[in-house]
């Protein structure tokens, strides 16, 4: 028996889409749906409201913080990792993914333990009347750490996957570290940056479990974007939550869009590159 | 060209110092200052903390709500990696392109989306209701928000590994005689199995730890629908420093068993690779 079975496609694709469609397709479908079922009115009304402002503000600034340090961070991570071989570098790429495996509530918990009233700095800060916790500070640093690994896990394997000949070409025409790096590597690593920083960028701005631990949730003070959407949500304000959520879903759908872009350049340049003749 | 030294390159101590301090600051100190609250308390206080029946209770809750999860991940993931390599269909690329959206979309906006779409009165939930399901407020609406936040792993994983096989090993298998269901079983599977368990520990290990898509759907009863780190946040909530850096302590030790796991299953799965390769 030659076995050729057409159905047996269609009913595997039927099912993965069902699959796709239940889990990914309606939620997106249901956050829009909902944030305008009173109509455009109330969904613009949503923004208006000071504590969605100062929501909107607190996250900015967060984002503003945490995004470019660990940017930087990526970047310097990258170049000793992809450039240099020295002992050691299959721990400090474990270090660097710790915090993936780390809960994002225990990833709060760690700066209360350090920061928090009745932490090991607690005392003296409260001497000096800093506040870490339940403020920006302690919001910035948890999702630091949450978002630690993002750009730097997208830059290594891209900059090992290049190499150091261009680099060190340059290094023999009299080009400077700095100027070596502007011209021959960020060039190279572009994309993959872009992506990097995009990814980074909205898991900043979602995080939720880290910074619910360490907020205090002190309405137009330390609540970010997804804290007022937990809170309007538990008001039972449906179409507030979602409108603030469609941004927030808008700003994913966007990261997927800078992805397939991104992976889509990599391909060209990869293909150009053999068809060039340099691979 | 193991001779040739790469490091001409300017910059080495520079951007490894600042690397590694940035490590110790945000990620070293703050899970060293943990593991310290935790190893400072008496072993006995820290054991019965770890061991208390509601905290058990939590543990065991969340350890098979992410077991379930993950294998509905694991099946359906190996089915829709399959579909996007080997099936061609209008708005493939799409779905490929959204398969990832778990990873993009805060979690707190997936959290109120399932439970509004699974409670009793949604759209889903509806339709379950006479057939005497309830999946909000319930294990299985922990369950189901696991399975969204886990859906990438398993595609991502497996997704390469069938690219690379290519149809060529099928059709060898299909002129010996072997029916679809022998090819797949005895030739492709074992090829997938690495990845498709790699896939499979990841997803488990992210369900683990979620919070924020799981507690808005998942009603919060103690012993019944508590997971672990909601119960941590109850605890700083109550004052209880040590019953939080006890479940803390738990989970960090757990996440860490699975990191190592993981780790180890890559590599597995790099050397499968590389010896169908050669």
């Amino acid at each position: 028996m030659k076995n050729k079975l057409p159905w047996i496609p269609i009913v595997l694709t039927a099912a993965a889409l069902a699959f796709l469609g239940l889990f990914l397709l309606l939620p997106l479908a249901a956050v829009f749906i909902e944030a305008f079922r009173k109509g455009i009115g109330p969904y613009f009304q949503t923004f208006a409201d000071p504590y969605a402002r100062s929501a909107v503000r607190l996250t900015l600034l967060v984002v503003l913080t945490a995004v470019p340090f660990n940017l930087i961070f990526g970047l310097a991570a990258a170049w000793a990792i992809a450039k240099f071989d020295f002992r050691g570098k299959g721990l400090l790429l474990t270090l660097i993914d710790l915090p993936f495996a780390v809960s994002p509530v225990v990833s709060g918990l760690l700066f209360v333990l350090l920061f928090g009233a009745r932490g090991w700095l607690g005392p003296w800060l409260l001497e000096h009347d800093i506040k870490i916790i339940f403020a920006a500070p302690g919001i910035i640093m948890a999702t630091m750490f949450v978002t630690f690994p993002f750009i730097a896990r997208e830059l290594i394997p891209l900059m090992q996957s290049q190499g150091t000949e261009e680099e060190q070409a340059a290094m023999v025409l009299g080009a400077g570290g700095w100027q070596i790096f502007r011209r021959i590597t960020l060039p190279n690593i572009k994309w993959g940056l872009l992506y990097g920083i995009i990814l980074c960028n909205a898991r900043a701005i979602g995080e939720f479990g880290a910074v619910s631990v360490v907020s205090g949730h002190i309405r137009g003070q330390t609540t970010t974007i997804p804290l007022h959407i937990e809170i309007l949500y538990n008001e039972y304000n449906f179409v507030g939550a979602f409108a603030m959520a469609s941004l927030l879903t808008l700003l994913a759908l966007l990261t997927l869009a800078v992805k397939s872009l991104v992976e889509w350049k990599t391909r060209n340049e990869q293909a150009a590159a053999v068809i060039g003749g340099i691979e | 060209m193991q001779y040739k030294p790469k490091n001409v390159l300017p910059g080495f101590g520079l951007t490894l110092g600042y690397s590694a301090l940035y490590l110790c600051l945000i990620v070293l100190i703050p899970l060293s200052a943990l593991v310290i609250s935790a190893v400072r308390m008496e072993p006995h206080q820290l054991w019965a903390a770890m061991t208390s029946p509601r905290v058990l209770a939590s543990y065991r809750l969340s350890f098979t709500t992410s077991f379930a999860a993950a294998a509905v991940n694991a099946v359906f993931g190996l089915l829709t990696a399959w579909v996007l390599v080997r099936y061609r269909f209008p708005g493939r690329k799409l779905f490929d392109a959204m398969v990832d959206l778990p990873f993009a979309l805060p979690t707190a906006v997936a959290g109120i989306t399932l439970t509004t779409l699974y409670a009793p009165t949604g759209w889903i939930g509806r339709l379950l209701e006479p057939l005497g399901i309830q999946a909000a407020f319930t294990p299985l609406g922990i369950v189901i928000a696991m399975t969204f936040v886990g859906l990438p792993f398993v595609v991502r994983t497996v997704h390469p590994v069938l690219e690379d096989i290519g149809k060529e090993l099928e059709e060898a298998a299909a002129s010996l005689g072997a029916t679809p269901f022998q090819t797949f079983r005895r030739v492709i599977f074992p090829e997938l199995l690495p990845s498709l368990l790699t896939g499979f520990a990841l997803a488990f290990a992210r369900a683990i730890g979620e919070y924020g898509s799981v507690v808005f759907i998942s009603g919060n009863m103690p012993m019944k629908t508590e997971i672990a780190p909601l119960l941590i946040i109850t605890k700083l909530e109550q004052y209880d420093y040590e019953g939080a850096i006890a479940i803390a302590a738990g989970m960090l030790l757990l996440s860490f068993v699975l990191l190592l796991t993981i780790n180890l299953m890559q590599r597995w799965m790099l050397q499968s690779r590389q010896t169908e390769a050669k």
